[in-house]
């Protein structure tokens, strides 16, 4: 879990601080420098438009932090809303939401999220909110889970017995005791969402160039697989290690917040 | 259970095709600039795109359950037929990666949870952060650098070499294998760090109720306890990851079948996609939600041989 904090710091300190960190511009163009191995002066390589890649994987770094955020915090939202009100009010309500969530399961969300992308046309803004829009079923699910359990509880009784509005007690007495899972789930989520825009950027079908993202520049990379080996294994590295530090965090979290699963299973 | 969400799957996949920019209509002759709008008018109603979005839906529905899928955009061929021809691939690539994951994954879980904190599972939980982690695409390009272009030893793209036609058979089937090789390495490496992951926990649940130290106590044998005691209970909750993980393998299969030039439903679908070919888009999305439903439907058919007390009524 410290690992996981100290990978997330330090890429918070890059995306924030990449224009005094990075050596050089990670958009201009040096045709004479083109594809140069890691070197002293470029020290992971220049890529197919003599850019430099450490630059570059800085500066992209600002992208995997903004996806990773905000679509995260979109689909925390749907998926809490959805999650309450079906566990809360039970019934008909309840049904119909989880058919609903039942309906998206069927269907991959990579190609969900491809589709709508291919219709409505690539750019950063619509990937976050199209993964927000589609990815939100686990939430849901277990946030209903929560409430079911939580609104038989006797405070949340109480609550209804002096008179409050069903908004406030889901606000103020159901979903506080809800929090910790839901954390670990955003805590996850994150490297979830940064590994499908890396994807999308992958299939061009993401961030567009010349805005540097670490998946567009595994794309340009895989071109030139054979003569310059430092251009896919850098960005994929970064990546590799951005979600590990998210999980790592996450599973942290669940540990501190799941006490049943620690301590010695083999003899009971 | 099974129509209804096939029902709203339809829906929603019909809904989705609405947000595309422009008309079949339009898309079909966009190379054609002197178009007559009178014709396009009349290639509109051709096609029922004048009527009311709930009409068209039904015309479309109507269609879908007679499985005509209408033909694509691309060589007017039926998309069913289109389909069919990448399925084999799929179920090869899909079929084969599913069952090496369970086979792999749940007797690594399982002893994981068995020796917990020991070093086995220390090396399991290493190894599931990694995969957790881990972009596939990324693994399938050092992959091809490695062992295709560095190495020189397997071939990293199609299904079978061109010259595979003159091999004798077995000869064709170590042809086919060493293609599967890589892809299937990929597309298993990812899902296997889930489902041990879950089987370790399954396990870890099992092991600590009652009935398994009822089980030592009267004296049963550690294998005993462990092969028919905890392990048939902790694979209930397994059963149903098997359902689950269909929908992943196939939205994975998308960039993996397309790196590796595997010719199935995944590198067709990502096309699709690209020459915005909508009647092979629904019909993909169509095929796999009634693929996802009948892998659950088999999974809950587990459940109730795994576990007596559920019944369907």
């Amino acid at each position: 879990m410290l690992w996981g904090v100290g990978i997330i710091a330090l890429l918070v300190l890059t995306a924030v601080g990449c224009q005094w960190l990075a050596p050089l511009d990670p958009i201009q163009q040096t045709l004479a420098d083109r594809l140069l191995a890691p070197s002293f002066h470029h020290f992971m390589g220049t890529d197919q438009y003599g850019r430099d890649v450490f630059s570059r994987l800085l500066y992209g770094s600002r992208i995997s932090l903004a996806v990773g955020l905000v679509a995260v915090s979109i689909y925390i939202f749907i998926g809490t809303f959805v999650g309450a009100v079906a566990g809360y009010y039970g019934g008909i309500v309840d049904a119909l939401l989880m058919r609903l969530v039942d309906i998206l399961l069927c269907i991959p969300t990579f190609f969900l999220i491809l589709m709508v992308i291919a219709f409505i046309g690539p750019s950063i803004m619509n990937v976050m909110i199209i993964i927000g829009l589609t990815s939100w079923t686990d939430v849901a699910r277990l946030v209903r889970g929560e409430v079911l359990s939580l609104k038989e509880r006797e405070f949340v009784q109480a609550a209804k017995v002096i008179g409050m509005k069903d908004v406030r007690i889901i606000m103020k007495h159901i979903l506080p005791n809800a929090m910790g899972p839901i954390l670990v789930v955003a805590t996850l989520g994150i490297g979830g969402a940064i590994l499908t825009e890396s994807s999308l950027s992958f299939l061009g079908l993401g961030v567009q160039p010349p805005t540097p993202s670490w998946g567009n520049m595994l794309q340009e990379g895989k071109d030139h697989l054979t003569d310059a080996w430092w251009l896919v294994t850098f960005p994929g590295l970064a990546i590799f290690i951005t979600v590990l530090g998210y999980n790592l965090l996450g599973e942290g979290l669940r540990d501190l917040l799941d006490p049943r699963l620690r301590g010695s299973g083999r003899r009971g | 259970m099974m129509i209804p969400l096939l029902l709203g799957i339809s829906l929603l996949s019909f809904v989705i095709m609405q947000l595309a920019p422009g008309d079949p209509a339009t898309l079909g002759i966009a190379m054609n600039t002197k178009i007559d709008p009178t014709y396009l008018e009349k290639l509109r109603q051709s096609y029922g795109l004048n009527d009311p979005l709930m009409v068209q839906y039904w015309h479309w529905l109507k269609r879908i359950c007679t499985l005509d899928f209408g033909t694509c955009f691309g060589d007017n061929r039926p998309v069913l037929m289109v389909i069919g021809e990448r399925l084999p691939a799929t179920f090869l690539l899909s079929g084969l990666s599913l069952f090496l994951l369970f086979v792999l994954a749940v007797p690594l879980g399982v002893a994981a949870a068995y020796y917990q904190n020991s070093w086995l599972d220390r090396l399991v939980s290493i190894f599931t952060f990694v995969g957790y982690s881990m972009p596939s695409y990324w693994l399938a390009l050092i992959l091809m650098l490695l062992f295709g272009v560095e190495l020189n030893l397997l071939p990293i793209s199609g299904m079978m070499s061109t010259e595979a036609d003159y091999l004798p058979w077995y000869q064709k089937i170590g042809d086919l294998l060493s293609h599967l090789l890589l892809p299937l390495f990929v597309t298993t490496f990812g899902g296997l760090a889930s489902v041990s992951l879950y089987a370790r926990t399954s396990m870890l649940e099992v092991i600590r109720q009652d009935y398994i130290r009822t089980a030592r106590a009267k004296g049963l044998s550690e294998t005993q306890v462990i092969f028919k005691h905890a392990l048939r209970n902790a694979l209930i909750p397994i059963a149903t990851l098997v359902g689950l993980s269909l929908p992943g393998l196939i939205g994975g299969s998308f960039i993996i079948e397309t790196l590796f030039a595997w010719p199935g439903m995944g590198q067709l679908g990502l096309e699709a996609v690209f020459t915005h070919d909508y009647p092979l888009l629904m019909g993909i999305g169509v095929i796999t939600a009634f693929l996802t439903l009948t892998g659950n439907l088999l999974a809950d058919l587990a459940y109730a041989w795994l576990d007596p007390r559920i019944r369907f009524d």
